[in-house]
């Protein structure tokens, strides 16, 4: 059986995430090529937590991911602008009200 | 952790450069909680993208990936960072040269993570060179065929173990002023790929001032050793800031856009003036009988490096130019046969899974 001449163009990108520590979320730190998501596992260790700078990571296709926009700054976002009174600062209160 | 230990001077030469990157990172962080520029309602939907770009700029914001951007912008750091990366990845060579023969387990050891760390160094790299919308592949075969360069620095030869120590002190000393002012690059992928960088080279610049101290203080062949090094390494490790300002073609365009921050001839000043008291500190001479302080300047003179010297490096003609890209050539090729293998791998497996799949659901 011939194996396809893939070279580098075979390993799809993977957008790697690191939990630092305990109790924080996971964080975006970068991408890397990988063929499979055992070896991105693998190489994201190597190349992203050399020093201890994980307890947790995540490897996702880079394809898998749906963005909201095409880019950073469309309307996407605007339904939440006008809504100031999502934010408890919208709210006076009355002097002597404690513990709001 | 291998055997013995070595006294480390005090107030090692790295220090201060930790807490710019530090103040670099909060600076990102404040920018951040700054939010974007633009009316208070958040609307940005009729702003002109050309606008919005300079306004993100003008505010110290960072431009992200799907941003829209002057392609000229993208191109420039297309180019920068690639070419960055291709320096961290042959600049393996030089030291690699030394693993097999480091002098003690315990330098050896060192040696290889810090190696292994310039590999690392080149990979976030080039993942923030691909945010740009440029393949791995195509960056590859860029460095392969020559048509995008690497740091001329790389292009000399380590010819004694002292030569690994003077390439952590100064070469990687020059690489650290000039990449501590990218950690506020305006493009944000890159900026916090150097971040990562700067945290990681102020051990490469450490361990390498400590293997000259040792020297240094060792018996006077040692000593020798150290001074030999220093003088081939100190005027290439000057030409890595590039032209001087007056020959810098893409300089001021850069500077406008907030990718670089300070000029050649000023980054060049910045590291003499941080290098002659390390280098007292050593005992060790640097090769400029020119070099003095300058009072009303407040900064070093120096001699000026080699500038005709630095050009015919760049253009291929330095001692070890061919043998470098050969090597990286080979190592491409012979590493063909692993790629392909774990590609051919995944495939079965998914092929394995999916029929799987089939079964279970016929
Ligand atoms: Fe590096
Ligand atoms: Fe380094």
């Amino acid at each position: 059986m011939t194996v396809p001449r893939q070279g580098r163009a075979g390993w799809p990108l993977w957008e790697v995430f690191v939990r630092a520590r305990r109790g924080l979320s996971h964080t975006h730190v970068g991408s890397l090529h990988a063929p499979d998501a055992e070896l991105a596992l693998r190489n994201a260790r190597d190349l992203y937590t050399r020093r201890q700078e994980g307890v947790s990571i995540w490897v996702v296709p880079a394809q898998a991911i749906t963005a909201s926009s095409p880019d950073e700054k469309d309307a996407f976002f605007e339904p939440a602008a006008d809504k100031v009174y999502r934010h408890p600062t919208f709210y006076p209160v009355p002097d002597g009200a404690a513990h709001l | 952790m291998y055997g013995h230990d070595f006294p480390v001077p005090d107030d090692g030469p790295a220090g201060g450069l930790l807490d710019q990157v530090e103040a670099a990172e909060a600076a990102l962080r404040a920018a951040a909680g700054r939010g974007r520029p633009g009316p208070e309602d958040g609307s940005t939907a009729d702003t002109d993208p050309q606008d919005y770009f300079a306004a993100l700029i003008d505010a110290d914001q960072k431009i992200e990936p799907r941003d829209w951007m002057p392609e000229a912008y993208r191109k420039t750091l297309i180019r920068q960072i690639a070419q960055h990366a291709h320096s961290e990845i042959i600049g393996m060579q030089p030291e690699g040269n030394w693993i097999s023969r480091a002098p003690s387990l315990k330098r050896k050891a060192i040696l290889l993570a810090k190696v292994q760390d310039e590999a690392g160094h080149g990979l976030y790299l080039y993942a923030a060179a691909e945010t740009l919308g440029v393949t791995r592949d195509e960056l590859v075969e860029m460095l392969l065929s020559g048509r995008q360069k690497y740091s001329s620095i790389f292009n000399y030869p380590t010819l004694t173990w002292a030569d690994v120590g003077a390439i952590g002190w100064l070469v990687d000393g020059a690489a650290i002023v000039n990449q501590v002012p990218l950690c506020r690059c305006s493009y944000g992928p890159y900026a916090r790929a150097m971040i990562r960088v700067c945290k990681e080279e102020s051990f490469h610049q450490r361990q390498g001032y400590e293997i000259l101290y040792v020297l240094a203080s060792g018996t006077p062949e040692q000593r020798t050793m150290a001074q030999d090094a220093v003088d081939r390494w100190w005027y290439p490790s000057l030409a890595m800031f590039g032209p001087p300002d007056g020959d810098s073609t893409h300089s001021q365009q850069s500077m406008a856009w907030k990718i670089k921050r300070f000029s050649n001839d000023e980054l060049r000043q910045r590291f003499v003036d941080m290098c002659v008291q390390q280098a007292e500190v050593l005992g060790l001479r640097l090769p400029d009988p020119d070099l003095r302080w300058n009072e009303s300047r407040q900064a070093y003179d120096y001699t000026q490096p080699d500038y005709a010297e630095l050009m015919r490096v760049i253009a291929g003609d330095g001692p070890c130019n061919r043998q470098r890209i050969t090597h990286r050539r080979r190592a491409d090729a012979d590493g063909a046969w692993v790629r392909e293998a774990a590609a051919a791998y995944a495939a079965k497996r998914t092929a394995e899974r999916t029929s799987d799949r089939a079964t279970v659901l016929a």
